[in-house]
């Protein structure tokens, strides 16, 4: 029993995790605090609704389409909002991202209402048997799918020329201008990848949950919870943070009321902002 | 002459990388000491040590036989420490008399006392006419003034001048030497200043102390410090 | 020009009740409210340089105290307040005196403030002796003469109590900003390291800024635990409701008196208006206000980051 939740914990943190890589990349790059996160990932979770209901489309086919929309946006917003407001002191980007928040959620709220939207596929309710484990179906392909993805990134910032750049660009800002990169477009890039993770994050998940205006700044809080855990700014720590806090509010979802799952996250992100900033895993610098 | 800033000692590593290593001098009442060694010598790490920024690995570091090992910046500050910064940090968004009133606040608790403290500093460095102007709109050498003002509104005893003279004119930092002279002599303010521009250290100091990669070298009149050969090979031969 | 516009909006907020009816009159009193929560607000942030995202916490805990006080030992919100205002103020201080101690800066910051709320809002939810998430609730009584004691009475009274205390606090508050406190505030926001090395005790400046401006956020919560007489902690100590506080001194102005003011007085008629067209137009517009506020507060940062009423008194004579 116990298990069980520790595994369907495991497959809904690896997508929290692909949720928060967004946030982290952003936010390692440019040192911006995306405070929109949640509620752009909710504005994803909308759209694969809406596939699924208008055009049939499964929303694991059509999370690489949102996904790459998700990119184009990322990078529209950034080249046209954002860009300026790099070196700007960081409570302006945050009362900046803020403000995309409320129009994100409000708007979602206008146009979707407030009932929930959720998406029916045809094995909503097949699991598979392993061993003495009961697995849905669904978490395991969307779990399957965000692993893959990070994985991909990863690969991207590790071995190809743009993400070499990238993270060039996130050591040193300066060293990077001074040997010719493009700042302006390589963090327009990071932004754009930034919101196509949670976008294809936010497709997987409405898969499992119904898409709901006000999920919007519980899973920015979320998002937050996980990257201060895992380490702001650091890849792999927003998975593993993503995974810790998976298993953890599935367990503190059995062990106690469901009700007290977010006081412990929100608990863990105070413990941790006081006595580890740099997070579980980061280095202290 | 007595002795108001004793140093005995002081050993500070970062990282395992020694940046001071058993420093000591001393400067006495009403004395004017320069700090010069080549770039990376520690000479801002040893500022930063003597205002409190953080405490030395070992050593200890007295103002009047009074231990500042420990103290927070506002703590050697009310010690008697003033200090400036290699890289002028104005409060851009107040203007230059209420940054200079926020030092003054320091020496004096009476908002009018204050102000007047204030004034009286502004005119004392020559930036009385900007007096309404933002911070945020002084050129460098404003600026180097400005962080001067607020240092001496709080009526330190001591006055650690991190390379105030960098980037002005022959002509400015005449002026500068002139006004700390002039405090010297008529206020007995003892000044500890790190320099590059030998103008300014051979104008203002009585005595020299060289440290080079984090160790003390020598100490002396600054006419036979230039002189001394082991300076020459540290630093003034290291340089073009 | 500046003293006559004052004049001129004191005697307009002085004799408003008398040509406004019941639903202007409650407009303009929510109005008072959220310039009086953004002057508070603005004491943290736009003086000392602090972004709390968490104010609601304070309007939580006043609200919750004083209402709690008054309904089970009977205690009225005049003396109230003044428990209401400490348990605030010494929340406050514990949560500075924690960054400060932890070196917690900047967007952590921020998001201890948030993770403080958030605590607060899920720990009212499961205190069932304060209702829980069924809400708490004070008698609503007859709403006719003035009770300033136990604060029942007309909507004209409530009125004029929230306009003393915005104006109180304004009064306050430009006193603090010309007192040596004040200015500590404000080198403290500009430079931390520079202010500490100009004698500025750097933790109790900041412990001061947080505790003063919590207890009189709380000392807010307390009038409006009395004026709506309907708790629930998703409301009160919800995230939304720290952003709708923090919205009228952004837009007014960061770190100005008149911002807090001018912003409140700009976006709740706003938000009312915009509500009213699209209900007399028969459209479902739940949202629709809130989304006009993100809108005014990105137009606000993008094109006059330092609010409304800096780029004004630049234009007065």
């Amino acid at each position: 029993m116990i298990l069980d939740q520790v595994v369907t914990g495991l497959l809904t943190g690896l997508i929290y995790g692909l949720l928060a890589l967004g946030l982290s990349v952003i936010f390692g790059v440019m040192r911006i605090v995306n405070f929109a996160h949640g509620e752009m990932s909710v504005v994803a979770m909308y759209a694969a609704w809406a596939a699924a209901r208008y055009l049939g489309l499964d929303p694991l086919l059509s999370l690489i389409p949102i996904a790459a929309i998700f990119f184009g946006a990322g990078y529209l917003l950034q080249r046209g909002l954002i860009q300026p407001f790099v070196s700007r002191p960081d409570y302006m980007q945050f009362i900046l991202l803020i403000s995309v928040a409320l129009i994100l959620t409000n708007g979602a709220l206008l146009v979707f209402g407030p009932e929930a939207r959720g998406i029916q596929v045809d094995y909503a309710f097949d699991s598979y048997e392993i061993g003495t484990f009961l697995i849905d179906k669904v978490r395991l392909l969307a779990a399957g799918a965000a692993l893959t993805l990070t994985g991909l990134l990863l690969a991207f910032f590790r071995f190809t020329l743009t993400g070499k750049a990238i993270r060039a660009a996130a050591d040193n800002r300066t060293g990077a201008q001074v040997i010719g990169l493009d700042i302006g477009k390589l963090y327009a890039v990071t932004f754009g990848i930034g919101t196509a993770s949670l976008g294809a994050a936010g497709v997987l998940m409405a898969l499992l949950n119904d898409a709901i205006p006000r999920l919007g700044p519980e899973l920015t809080l979320l998002s937050f919870v996980i990257v201060i855990v895992g380490g702001l700014g650091s890849m792999t720590g927003a998975l593993a943070g993503g995974v810790l806090i998976g298993v953890s509010e599935a367990l503190a979802g059995t062990l106690l009321q469901p009700s007290l799952k977010s006081m412990f996250s929100f608990a863990l992100l105070v413990l941790i902002l006081l006595l580890r900033p740099q997070g579980l895993l980061g280095e202290r610098s | 002459m007595n002795t108001l800033l004793e140093l005995q000692g002081v050993t500070k590593s970062f990282r395992g990388l020694k940046a001071n290593e058993d420093i000591g001098f001393t400067v006495g009442e009403g004395e004017i000491v320069g700090l010069i060694g080549p770039n990376g010598a520690g000479k801002t790490t040893l500022f930063n040590m003597i205002a409190g920024v953080f405490p030395p690995d070992r050593g200890t570091i007295r103002l009047s036989g009074r231990d500042l090992v420990g103290l927070k910046p506002h703590q050697t500050c009310a010690a008697g420490i003033g200090r400036t910064f290699q890289i002028v940090r104005p409060f851009p968004h107040l203007t230059v008399a209420e940054n200079v009133l926020i030092g003054a606040l320091h020496a004096e608790k009476k908002m009018h006392a204050a102000r007047t403290r204030a004034a009286e500093v502004l005119a004392l460095v020559g930036l009385d006419a900007k007096a309404a102007q933002k911070a945020g709109t002084l050129t460098l050498p404003e600026r180097k003034c400005l962080e001067v003002a607020r240092a001496l509104a709080t009526r330190p005893r001591l006055l650690l001048l991190d390379e105030v003279m960098a980037g002005l004119r022959p002509n400015e930092t005449d002026q500068m030497v002139a006004i700390f002279r002039r405090l010297n002599r008529e206020t007995g303010l003892s000044i500890l200043l790190v320099e590059h521009v030998m103008r300014a250290v051979m104008a203002l100091s009585h005595r020299v102390v060289v440290i080079n990669s984090g160790r003390f070298l020598c100490a002396g009149l600054p006419a036979d410090v230039v002189k001394d050969p082991r300076v020459l090979e540290c630093y003034l031969g290291g340089e073009d | 020009m500046k003293r006559t516009a004052l004049f001129v909006l004191i005697g307009l907020f002085l004799l408003a009740p008398l040509a406004s009816g019941p639903y202007l009159l409650s407009l303009l009193t929510t109005l008072l409210t959220f310039a009086y929560l953004g002057q508070a607000w603005n004491i943290m942030m736009g003086f000392a340089g602090q972004l709390s995202l968490g104010h609601a916490l304070y309007v939580g805990l006043g609200a919750y105290v004083s209402a709690a006080l008054s309904l089970f030992w009977g205690i009225p919100p005049i003396l109230g307040v003044f428990p209401a205002m400490a348990a605030a103020a010494l929340v406050g201080s514990a949560i500075g005196f924690l960054s400060f101690r932890f070196a917690v800066k900047g967007v952590h910051f921020t998001l201890l403030t948030i993770a403080f709320a958030e605590i607060a809002r899920l720990t009212f939810q499961h205190l069932s002796a304060l209702g829980g998430t069924g809400g708490l609730f004070l008698p609503v009584e007859a709403r006719t003469g003035v009770d300033l004691i136990h604060l029942r009475g007309d909507p004209r009274m409530f009125y004029y109590v929230i306009l003393a205390m915005a104006a109180a606090l304004f009064l306050a508050c430009r006193a603090l900003m010309a007192s040596p406190l004040g200015y500590r505030w404000q080198a403290l926001r500009e430079d931390p390291a520079a202010a500490e090395s100009l004698g500025v005790n750097l933790l109790r400046v900041k412990l001061a800024a947080i505790a003063l401006s919590a207890a009189l956020t709380a000392a807010g919560g307390v009038f409006t635990a009395f004026f709506y007489n309907a708790l629930f902690p998703d409301q009160w100590f919800g995230l939304g409701y720290s952003i709708e506080i923090i919205l009228a001194p952004i837009i007014g102005g960061l770190g100005t008196l008149f911002g807090p003011i001018l912003g409140a007085i700009l976006l709740t008629p706003l938000g009312e208006a915009i509500t009213a067209v699209t209900d007399g137009l028969g459209w479902q517009s739940a949202g629709i206000k809130p989304f006009c506020y993100g809108v005014c507060l990105l137009l606000i940062v993008k094109f006059l980051p330092d609010g409304i009423w800096p780029a004004i008194r630049k234009r007065l004579p």
